[in-house]
């Protein structure tokens, strides 16, 4: 109940009843056209989906039967010879994301709430481009330059922290290792993590900040009490979609390190698991038309676990949605 | 301990916009004081002030002086956030934390004070503070549930425990109970009294006769014309404001004829 009206406010004209009119019955065909159209892309999205799906079923089932001698030496069968290199995949993964997450949510946070607009931008803005290497950059960078770089702490790692598995050794004299890698990716999917992170950062609701202003929170506080509880499911969103880009990246790793199928948590040694996305580029152009579906194979068991992990990361985050509504 | 507050030539400014001009006025301590004004004139932009929540927003900034018994609120060696424990505020918008339960909202300023609380004090503590906001019957048996859940204005008396719970100076409120219902209103409007005694209670009202009934000072911020910025009419006793105001303005929008 204002007493006074301000200029500004026109008084608002009589509510349209007429739903027959001209401008109502184009709004209603806009309505249908949008929705057809985005109905049309969903469907689009789904067939595309199931394309791939479908061919990475038909190319890719007859590897799983091939002769046991197309594998290679030591696999007598499809499952032990994927099994080390998903286990390559998701270990160089996780180390990537070990990298990488903590990394995008300070900057995220660094952007959304701590520094100045003047420098907030700017600095947005030079992680955006990281985005925009190619992935062949990346890995030229990380077998020559970073590999370089690395070449002593990873001999310091061999000589001191030698007690840890994942230092074991002995370390390798070019650099070139699953440490590297797992940097270089970190790097690669630092950008969309980092963008996710910011925006649901910078979403949350003023009110729910102020709550927390009020109460006396320094910055720190705020960000515990309103900010982060708020962008949970955002953040994990964001982390599920680095991870998905760190499986299923193929250069980083092919370009960085000589790698075999093999099981090993020694991440500075001189051999390093391989990845399944590394060993089809690998290997394809060579490979005998059997080879050939026995990779297909080893790329759906990638599409297939990368779904599920997806498929888990949702019901996570609606877990987490429905927690917050009631 | 309650505090008095002094604002002298106090301007508050939103970037180059400068919403509140030249206030002067005291804010008594163990008493309450309402302001009442038009929409817009700037009563919320003023009470955010008087605990350093204003500068939060960028661009926003004062001049003037405010001093909270002796000691100048806007002095270089205060540290914001301690003002902000000692001077709280219910807004104007209800604004529980969504994911936290009815429990940990009442307790989430204390917290921040002390992080480890036996849970007896605890529990003591929230109850009091429900108690006191007069939502401890409808809520004894769900503390464990999120504060989110609770009706609109079952969340702002939540929102007030919170604020009681640390025990302020200061309490500020901004139209505490614009969505609440008359018998909360009735609640909280026992409430302040009951404050009055220990705290010094600063609060925003659209209601005149809310202002009349629970305050024992009251000022009226007005506008020269629209997007002018708000200033003090009159700042008076509120028997003085509610019979006999010094203003002709005054007058005219405590009888509702106005603009
Ligand atoms: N965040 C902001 N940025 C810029 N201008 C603002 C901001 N908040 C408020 N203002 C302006 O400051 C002036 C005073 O606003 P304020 O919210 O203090 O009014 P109010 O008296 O509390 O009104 P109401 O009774 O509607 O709550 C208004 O002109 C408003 O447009
Ligand atoms: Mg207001």
């Amino acid at each position: 109940m204002s007493l006074t009206a301000s200029p500004e406010q026109t008084p608002t004209g009589p509510p349209e009843s007429d739903s027959g009119s001209p401008a109502r019955r184009s709004a209603r065909l806009g309505d249908r056209i949008f929705a057809g159209a985005a109905l049309g892309a969903g469907l689009l999205i789904m067939v595309v989906l199931a394309g791939v799906f479908i061919f990475l079923l038909i190319q890719g089932v007859p590897g799983l039967s091939v002769d046991p001698s197309t594998y290679g030496q030591g696999f007598d069968n499809f499952w032990s010879y994927v099994a080390p290199l998903l286990f390559g995949t998701i270990f160089i993964s996780i180390l990537a994301l070990i990298v990488a997450v903590p990394f995008a949510l300070a900057v995220a946070l660094f952007i959304s709430h701590y520094a100045p607009r003047r420098l907030a931008t700017p600095v947005a803005y030079v992680i955006d481009l990281l985005a925009a290497v190619p992935s062949v950059v990346y890995g030229l960078w990380g077998g020559r330059a970073l590999a370089q770089a690395l070449k002593p702490v990873i001999n310091w790692l061999g000589d001191y922290l030698n007690w840890i598995p994942l230092f074991k050794g002995p370390a390798s004299p070019n650099g070139q290792t699953a440490l590297t890698a797992a940097l270089v990716l970190g790097v690669m999917i630092l950008p969309i993590i980092t963008a996710i992170s910011r925006e649901v950062f910078a979403q949350t609701p003023r009110l729910n900040e102020e709550a927390a202003i009020g109460l006396g929170a320094t910055r720190w506080e705020v960000i515990r009490l309103a900010v982060l509880p708020y962008a949970k499911s955002g953040v994990i969103a964001g982390i599920m979609l680095g991870l998905g880009r760190a499986l299923g990246e193929t250069m980083a790793v092919t370009m960085v390190y000589s790698s075999s199928p093999k099981f090993t948590l020694n991440i500075i040694g001189d051999t390093s698991p391989q990845t399944i996305a590394a060993n089809i580029a690998n290997n394809y152009s060579e490979a005998t038309p059997d080879k050939q579906h026995v990779l297909i194979a080893a790329g759906l068991v990638l599409f297939a676990f990368t779904f599920a992990v997806n498929f888990i990361a949702r019901w996570a985050i609606g877990r987490g949605e429905r927690n917050l509504a009631r | 301990m309650a505090k008095s507050i002094d604002i002298t030539d106090l301007d508050i400014y939103y970037g180059d916009f400068k919403a509140v001009e030249g206030v002067n006025m005291t804010i008594k301590a163990k008493a309450v004081t309402a302001f009442i004004g038009p929409s817009g004139c700037g009563k919320s932009t003023f009470l955010r002030s008087l605990n350093r929540m204003h500068e939060v927003i960028p661009g926003a900034r004062v001049e003037g002086k405010v001093t909270v018994d002796g000691q100048s609120l806007y002095d270089s060696a205060i540290d914001p956030v301690e003002v902000r424990r000692r001077i709280g505020m219910v807004f104007q918008r209800p604004n529980p934390f969504p994911t936290m339960s009815i429990y940990e909202n009442v307790l989430a300023g204390n917290r921040l004070n002390a992080k480890r609380m036996p849970k007896a004090t605890a529990d003591t503590i929230v109850e009091k503070s429900l108690r006191g906001a007069n939502l401890w019957n409808e809520v004894k048996d769900r503390l464990g549930k999120p504060g989110m859940g609770l009706s609109g204005g079952q969340q702002q008396r939540l929102c007030i425990a919170r604020a009681i719970a640390v025990e302020p100076e200061v309490l500020l409120m901004d139209e505490p109970c614009s969505a609440l219902d008359p018998i909360s209103t009735a609640a909280i409007e026992d409430l302040i009294h009951e404050l009055k005694s220990d705290y010094t209670i600063v609060i925003v009202t659209h209601n005149m006769q809310q202002a009349a009934r629970v305050s024992d000072d009251t000022g009226f911020f007005n506008l020269k014309a629209a997007g002018q910025p708000g200033h003090l009419v009159e700042f008076n006793p509120t028997k003085t404001m509610f019979t006999t105001p010094d203003n002709p303005d005054t007058e005219a929008y405590i009888s509702g004829r106005f603009g």
